[in-house]
C-alpha cells in the first residue's frame, strides 16, 4: 500500500473516531430573548391595564392603557434581529428567538428604539402598518416607544399622558431641524450558551419615571414629542429600565 | 348478459368522465391591483387560504352584493345601505331595515377591507373576518330580515346562479358559506387609493397652501395630533382600524366595544373609521351624529367629552381639546377632503352589473 493511501486511511479513521468518541455536540443552539415588564418588581401583565394601581416616584397615581417599543439590533454574538415590535397590552413581540447561535460565550446586547442609521423613514411595512410612524415635521422614522395612560392630577381629576420617546427633535427652526439620536444600547454581558436558552430581559416601567429625572406628569404629560428637552430626559431615565432577569 | 355488462360499463364511465368534468373545472386567480404606495408602505393585505380571489368568484359576489333576493321581501341588497356612490355608504343617519326599523349605527364605509389587519369589522369589532361579517344583515330582524335557508333556496331557483356558483366555487349547490365567500371576495376588491392627496405622494400633483397647512395639522402633536390614530403619508390607510374613546359623550347610551368584549374597560370604544372618501361619507362618526366635516373638526377641537374611558390621545380634555384656530380648522378639511377618490366611486368594475 502506498504511503498515501495510508495517510488517507488514517485520517478517514481518526475524523471518524473523534465524533464517535468525544460525544460533544458543537451544534449552534437557539437563544430567546425575553422580554418581561414590572413595576418596581411587581410583574405587569394585560390585566393590569387601564386601571389606576401604579404610582410614580413623584406621588402621581397612573394607569398604562398603551405600551409598546421598538428594540432593535437584537444581537448575540453575531447572530442578530433587525428589530421587533413589542406591544405589552397585547402580549405581542414579546419573545425574540435567535437560530444557530454558537455554543461557547457570546455578549447579548440589544438597543432601545432605532440607532440613526436604522431609523429610517417609512420604510418598514410592519411599523407603518401599525401606525408607529414620526411625522416628517419632526423628523421622521419611527417612535421608540408610545407609552399612553392616565394620572390624577392635582384635583384628583384624571388626566392624559403621552409618553412618546422619538430621536430627540428641536423644532426653533422648522425648515433646518436639529435632531439627536436618543435611542441608547443595552449591553446585558456575556454568556456561555451550551444548550437552547431563554433569557428574561426585565423592564422596570416605574424607572421611566425616576431616575436621573424625576419626571411630574402635571408638567410633562402631553405634546413630548417635539419637546426635545424631555426627549434628553426620557433618554436618560431610560437607561436604567432594562435589566438581567432569569436565565 | 353480455347486454347488460356492456350497459353498466357505459354508465360507470359515464359518470366517471362527467365527475371529472366537475374537477377539473379551475376558477381564474383574480390579480388584485395594489396601488402603489399600499404595496411600498403596508403588509400583504389578508386573503384567506379557503377563499382566495378568483374571477368567477369576484364577479359573483358582485353580483350578490347588489341582488335583493338577500332580503325577506326582495326589496334590499347590500348596496342598498353600501351605495357605491357614497363609498359603499348610507347618507342616513340610521338606515332603514325592509320592515321600516332604523339600525342604531351610521353604516361604515367599505373599502381597502382587505388590509384591516385585525379583521374585526363593525363599529364595535363583533364580527371576525369579511365572511363572518356577511351573515350578519341577512338575518337581522331590523336590516334584511330573512333566513339563509330562504336566501339559498332563492338563489338555487334562481335562472343563473347555479351556473354562477360551479363556475366560483366548483358545486351548483348554493348555501350561506359560499354566498357570504362570493360577497367577501368582491368586497376585498373594493381599493381606494387614488385621490389628489395620493397622488401628491407620488410626485404627480402638489397641493394647495390650505391642503399643505391642513396635513401639517393633522401630524403636529401639537395641533390636530390626528395622525396616531388615523393614519399618516406612510399610513396610506388612514386608520389603524383600532378601537377608541374618542370623547363624544360623557355617559354611553351606546357602549360600542365594551358591549361586545364585556369588559368595562371598553365602554364608549370604536373602530377608527379611514379619513380617505369623507366627502362621500356623511353622516360621521358611529351614530352619525355629526352631518358636516366643520362640526367632527369642531369636536376635537372644543367639544371633547370626560368619561373614565376617553382615549389618551385626546388632548387638553379639561378645555374641550386641541383649540385650533379658525384658519387650522379651514385648512384641516381642506386636507381631508384631498383624500376623496372620486375614481374609486365611479369604477364600473364596483357598479351594479
Amino acid at each position: 500500500m502506498k504511503p498515501i493511501y495510508v495517510l488517507v486511511l488514517l485520517t478517514f479513521l481518526f475524523n471518524s473516531c473523534e465524533k464517535k468518541d468525544c460525544c460533544v455536540d458543537f451544534d449552534p443552539v437557539t437563544v430567546t430573548v425575553k422580554f418581561t415588564h414590572n413595576w418596581d418588581g411587581t410583574p405587569i401583565n394585560q390585566n393590569d391595564f387601564d386601571n389606576f394601581k401604579f404610582t410614580t416616584e413623584n406621588g402621581e397615581l397612573i394607569s398604562i392603557e398603551l405600551l409598546r417599543y421598538v428594540v432593535s439590533n437584537v444581537t448575540i454574538g453575531q447572530i442578530n434581529k433587525k428589530y421587533q415590535l413589542i406591544n405589552v397590552g397585547e402580549n405581542t413581540g414579546t419573545e425574540i428567538v435567535l437560530n444557530q447561535v454558537p455554543q461557547g460565550n457570546n455578549f447579548v446586547k440589544f438597543r432601545f428604539g432605532f440607532a440613526d442609521v436604522d431609523n429610517l423613514d417609512g420604510v418598514y411595512q410592519d411599523l407603518n402598518s401599525s401606525s408607529f410612524n414620526v411625522p416628517m415635521m419632526m423628523g421622521g422614522g419611527y417612535h421608540y416607544m408610545q407609552f399612553d395612560g392616565k394620572y390624577k392630577d392635582t384635583n384628583n381629576q384624571d388626566a392624559n399622558f403621552n409618553y412618546h420617546t422619538i430621536r430627540a427633535v428641536n423644532l426653533s427652526n422648522p425648515i433646518n431641524l436639529i435632531l439627536e439620536d436618543t435611542s441608547f444600547e443595552v449591553e446585558i454581558g456575556t454568556f456561555e450558551f451550551s444548550k437552547n436558552t431563554t433569557i428574561e430581559i426585565k423592564m422596570n416601567v416605574a424607572e421611566w419615571f425616576k431616575n436621573p429625572n424625576l419626571w411630574d406628569l402635571k408638567v410633562l404629560n402631553t405634546v413630548l414629542m417635539p419637546n426635545f428637552n424631555a426627549q434628553k430626559m426620557m433618554n436618560e431615565n431610560g437607561k436604567n429600565v432594562f435589566s438581567l432577569g432569569k436565565i | 348478459m353480455t347486454k347488460n355488462w356492456v350497459f353498466l360499463s357505459l354508465v360507470f364511465l359515464l359518470m366517471n368522465c362527467s365527475s371529472k368534468e366537475e374537477e377539473i373545472y379551475t376558477p381564474v386567480a383574480y390579480n388584485l391591483e395594489i396601488p402603489s404606495l399600499f404595496a411600498q408602505k403596508l403588509i400583504a393585505p389578508i386573503i384567506p387560504a379557503n377563499n382566495p380571489l378568483t374571477q368567477e368568484g369576484v364577479a359573483l359576489g358582485k353580483k350578490l352584493f347588489f341582488e335583493k333576493l338577500l332580503s325577506k321581501d326582495k326589496t334590499q341588497s347590500c348596496a342598498t345601505c353600501h351605495n357605491p356612490k357614497k363609498a359603499f355608504s348610507d347618507s342616513q343617519q340610521f338606515s332603514v331595515g325592509i320592515d321600516g326599523n332604523q339600525g342604531f349605527r351610521n353604516a361604515m364605509p367599505l373599502f381597502n377591507l382587505a388590509w384591516n389587519f385585525n379583521e374585526l369589522f363593525n363599529w364595535d369589532g363583533s364580527e371576525f373576518s369579511l365572511e363572518n361579517q356577511a351573515f350578519e344583515p341577512v338575518r337581522n330582524p331590523i336590516e334584511m330580515h330573512e333566513t339563509w335557508k330562504n336566501v339559498a333556496e332563492k338563489l338555487q331557483n334562481h335562472p343563473q346562479y347555479p351556473t354562477l356558483f360551479k363556475k366560483a366555487f366548483g358545486t351548483s349547490t348554493i348555501d350561506s358559506v359560499l354566498i357570504t365567500k362570493a360577497i367577501a371576495q368582491f368586497e376585498r376588491t373594493l381599493i381606494s387609493g387614488n385621490s389628489k392627496f395620493d397622488r401628491f405622494l407620488r410626485g404627480e400633483t402638489s397641493l394647495t397652501p390650505e391642503e399643505e397647512n391642513g396635513f401639517n395639522v393633522f401630524m403636529d402633536e401639537a395641533r390636530g395630533d390626528c395622525f396616531h390614530c388615523h393614519g399618516s403619508n406612510n399610513n396610506p390607510l388612514w386608520t389603524d382600524n383600532l378601537f377608541h374613546n374618542n370623547g363624544l359623550d360623557k355617559t354611553f347610551t351606546d357602549l360600542g366595544l365594551g358591549a361586545k368584549t364585556g369588559d368595562p374597560k371598553d365602554n364608549g370604544k370604536f373602530k377608527s373609521p379611514s379619513i380617505r372618501n369623507l366627502a362621500f361619507t356623511p353622516p360621521y362618526m358611529h351614530d352619525g351624529r355629526f352631518t358636516t366635516l366643520e362640526e367632527v373638526i369642531n369636536h376635537y377641537s372644543e367639544g371633547l367629552q370626560f368619561s373614565p374611558t376617553i382615549d389618551p390621545l385626546m388632548k387638553k380634555v379639561s378645555q374641550g381639546g386641541v383649540q385650533l384656530s379658525a384658519k387650522d380648522k379651514a385648512d384641516l378639511k381642506a386636507f381631508l377632503l384631498s383624500l376623496s377618490d372620486v375614481e374609486f366611486i365611479n369604477n364600473l368594475a364596483f357598479k351594479n352589473p
